[in-house]
């Protein structure tokens, strides 16, 4: 194919050429923008939390008038009692939290009581004995908490419990050797001990202000006693979830009725919890995915007429080239293949577009840099959706037949 | 003249109804995304307080002792109760009030409604006339009724009809934490957006449904929500709230001039140094007096998402707009041979050129309205979202002016190009190519 005589008839057609070229190189940095930014997200949405979370579901219990400190610690082992007795219930705990949340208690961890910076912010989780095994968590060292270490605290006590079991990310973090069972470290309220390491724990909350110790967190051995209440985080068996979600609240009320459970988020499972956490990147990953679609189709669209116009205003050359001897195949590489060389200049220009934007969004949007994959991905899509829309009008042009060379108009 | 290009504009359209219908869609589909992301924006960055937020101002100092000292970084962003209470006390603006978040379990007295919990407000007296909060029924309290910490409450427009069927409830009481509190007030419909003066209980939250004073809340320890970052020896005990090493309160002035602004100023400059020399604060004084919307900036109050979708958005209509200047070339240069008779039988380039601009600005008329009807499509999808703004996303009169406006503008200078375009066909050439 010859490309010199395709170059020259397109510096005819200057601005026809140009905008296809632009369009294209519009659509790819978007479009590769658009591709990357969904992959952050997914792959965001999908982080595991470490816990069981098929069988879960939350409680969020709230106490009316105002009941003293240890007055609430009885009535939540209590509650726990009740819970423990539904049957199809598994395990039964009582937290300030819970993983995918949003927000809650976070502290800074230091080594030293007088260092001034801390080593590691952490997302703290109250617990008894049985928070471990009703989330489902690996214990990889050390061991759990023992009945008789649970104290119960209000939120004005200071935070300073005797014990404390962390994960391996935070563990890791504070004593990179891996000895970190039996080691003291410093809460805001004093040292503590060590005891247990779990394998996986999320935090609360996966906002990005949070990204910094995801999954950095540490189990305090204490039932978090408020008059504003608390979390109750109860394990089902397989199956048996909904069942006793509908008589979990009734047997609370049923046993004690002064007490506040919401109508619309009193009861969650975790799967809400789950699609309430990553309500905004799901919704901007499908807005994305839909922008790109409809983009991809408008610059098809695009190619299909312009490059219709063009055939329809060269009839008569290509009737003088089919007379002269072209063969359809010819007269349809010809414009398969001018399409192959304005859409390969707006991919060219479309790249350095495409970094160009992408720079500007890690700064003005904490993002990532773009990877190569994605850009590649993006010219090879345009590319072939250029010699999609291309083929139609090509064929058309190939039928031509060359008794059109003979016609006036 | 203008009928006559319209009626050719229409003709010619119709003519090439495929070509016609993919302009149209394209600009339709590129106001309609823009328009959707712009009135979500629109109606996030918008000003809570119209015509009261430049006098409104936000004070910041810094209590903080020297531990993870920084020099220049910002001051806290709320205040400790001692700096709140004087600073309020010192009454150097025209207003101030301080406050925060809470939540209170309200026990109604018919049984027939089972106690809840409410969203509430420790507030100071000024709070109400400041912030413009109409009023329904009754009064704000007054700053005795602060001092006396008076068991007093004003409740919302919603909570008034919930407990008391809308009737005016003021002298009626109301149970909170076991307490009797006396109605003295009920606000009428009052939803400023941004939440501008507690960004930390909700950014866009709808404001809370019971007032109380300040004093009252702390001496029957109502629970407060929101962050409490303490330093030092703090640890949040609630019980001490009052002295402890803590920032956990939002404290707002008002000030009518720019005189006073700057008088304020120094005031915070010369209260931090007092408190240095007193020995409570250690480091050098750092104050700051953004205004309300200076405040919303710096707590970055619009989700960043909501920014790039925005932009996103442009970037698309951008394309849309490219490949319809495409298109409308394909077809201007078409009717070539049509053109070159009317330039032949005496119309000016000018004309040619006004009749092919009004011809692409029936595009836009029309991409316009797909557009709005896109855009109509898009905020409802927008508010069946769960964000805590999603049903704020309407339409407004500006933002359907400003519809059209981008839709003919921004088509009429994609015509521009190709209209130029086809002007410059020589009548002569096109008559003999006949």
């Amino acid at each position: 194919m010859q490309i010199k005589p395709i170059l020259s008839a397109l510096r005819r057609h200057k601005a026809g050429t140009f905008l296809i070229a632009l369009q294209i190189a519009l659509t790819l940095a978007i479009v590769c923008n658009a591709l990357f930014i969904i992959h952050q997200r997914v792959a965001h949405l999908s982080e595991p939390t470490g816990i069981d979370e098929p069988n879960l579901f939350v409680i969020q219990n709230e106490w009316v008038g105002t009941p003293g400190t240890d007055r609430v610690d009885a009535m939540i082992r209590e509650d726990l009692q009740v819970l423990r007795q539904l049957p199809g219930v598994q395990d039964v705990t009582t937290s300030n939290s819970y993983p995918l949340r949003g927000g809650g208690w976070d502290d800074g961890i230091k080594l030293k009581p007088d260092q001034l910076q801390d080593t590691s912010g952490a997302t703290i989780y109250f617990a008894d004995e049985h928070f471990i095994d009703t989330l489902g968590l690996k214990l990889i060292a050390g061991r759990n908490f023992r009945a008789d270490e649970i104290g119960h605290m209000d939120m004005r006590y200071k935070l300073a419990p005797p014990t404390v079991v962390v994960t391996k990310a935070l563990a890791d973090k504070l004593f990179p050797a891996g000895d970190a069972v039996g080691k003291t470290i410093y809460l805001i309220g004093g040292p503590t001990t060590i005891v247990g390491e779990v394998e996986l724990l999320q935090a609360q909350s996966v906002e990005r202000w949070a990204s910094d110790f995801a999954y950095r967190s540490v189990i305090i051995p204490e039932r978090l006693s408020m008059t504003l209440g608390s979390f109750y985080i109860v394990r089902t068996r397989p199956g048996q979830q909904e069942a006793v979600m509908r008589a979990a609240g009734k047997a609370l009320f049923a046993h004690n009725p002064r007490r506040v459970i919401n109508d619309e988020d009193g009861v969650l499972s975790f799967h809400d919890v789950r699609s309430r956490a990553y309500e905004s990147d799901r919704g901007i990953a499908i807005l994305m995915g839909v922008i790109s679609v409809v983009l991809l189709a408008v610059t098809a669209a695009g190619i299909v007429g312009l490059t219709s116009f063009w055939v329809g205003q060269r009839r008569r050359q290509i009737g003088v080239r089919r007379a002269l001897g072209a063969t359809r195949r010819d007269i349809l590489k010809y414009f398969m293949t001018e399409n192959l060389l304005i859409s390969c200049a707006g991919v060219l220009a479309g790249t350095v577009l495409a970094i160009a934007m992408n720079l500007w969004m890690v700064t003005r949007f904490e993002m990532h840099r773009l990877s190569l994959a994605y850009l590649i991905g993006g010219v090879v899509i345009l590319l072939l959706l250029g010699q999609g829309a291309v083929f139609a009008p090509a064929l058309r042009a190939s039928r031509v037949p060359p008794v059109e060379a003979t016609r006036s108009v | 003249m203008f009928t006559y290009y319209l009626d050719l504009a229409m003709r010619s359209l119709r003519r090439n109804t495929m070509l016609t219908a993919l302009m149209v869609l394209a600009i339709a589909l590129g106001i309609g995304a823009s328009m959707t992301t712009l009135t979500v924006l629109h109606v996030l960055s918008g000003d809570p307080l119209p015509g009261a937020s430049g006098t409104l101002f936000y004070p910041r100092i810094d209590p903080r002792d020297m531990d993870a000292y920084e020099e220049g970084k910002d001051p806290p962003y709320q205040v400790t109760w001692i700096d709140g209470m004087n600073m309020l006390h010192a009454k150097r603006a025209d207003r101030q009030a301080l406050m925060t978040g809470g939540s209170v379990p309200v026990q109604p007295a018919q049984s027939s409604v089972d106690p809840f919990y409410s969203d509430a407000r420790y507030t100071s007296s000024d709070f109400f006339p400041m912030f413009r909060v109409p009023f329904l029924y009754g009064r704000p309290w007054s700053v005795e009724e602060d001092d006396a910490k008076a068991r007093v409450v004003v409740i919302s427009r919603k909570l008034n009809e919930k407990l008391f069927g809308g009737k005016d409830s003021t002298g009626q009481t109301l149970r909170m934490k076991d307490t009797a509190f006396r109605v003295i007030g009920v606000l009428d419909e009052w939803r400023p957006n941004p939440h501008f003066y507690d960004i930390d209980t909700g950014r866009y939250a709808a404001s809370e449904d019971v007032f109380v004073p300040l004093t009252t809340s702390r001496d029957i320890r109502l629970e407060h929500d929101g962050s409490t970052d303490c330093w030092g020896t703090g640890g949040g005990d609630e019980d001490h709230a009052e002295t402890q090493p803590c920032v956990w309160l939002q404290f707002w002035v008002q000030l009518d001039s720019a005189a006073k602004v700057a008088a304020y100023k120094e005031y915070l400059v010369h209260y931090s140094q007092e408190q240095h020399d007193l020995g409570r604060f250690m480091r050098a004084p750092n104050v700051q007096l953004p205004g309300l919307m200076e405040w919303l900036d710096i707590n970055k109050v619009v989700p960043g998402d909501v920014r790039l979708q925005t932009w996103l958005a442009f970037g698309f209509l951008l394309v849309c707009l490219v490949n319809t200047i495409g298109l409308m070339l394909a077809k201007f240069l078409r009717r070539a041979g049509e053109l070159g008779v009317r330039r032949a039988l005496g119309a000016s380039k000018r004309e040619v050129f006004m009749q092919l601009l009004i011809e692409s600005g029936v595009i836009g008329l029309a991409g316009g309205l797909g557009g709005l009807l896109l855009a109509f499509a898009g905020l409802w999808l927008v508010r069946r979202q769960p964000s805590d703004y999603a049903s704020l996303a309407h339409l407004d009169l500006a933002m359907l002016l400003t519809t059209f406006v981008l839709a003919i503008g921004s088509t009429l200078l994609a015509g521009l190009l190709p209209a130029w375009r086809a002007c410059q066909i020589t009548p002569a050439l096109q008559l003999k190519s006949q």
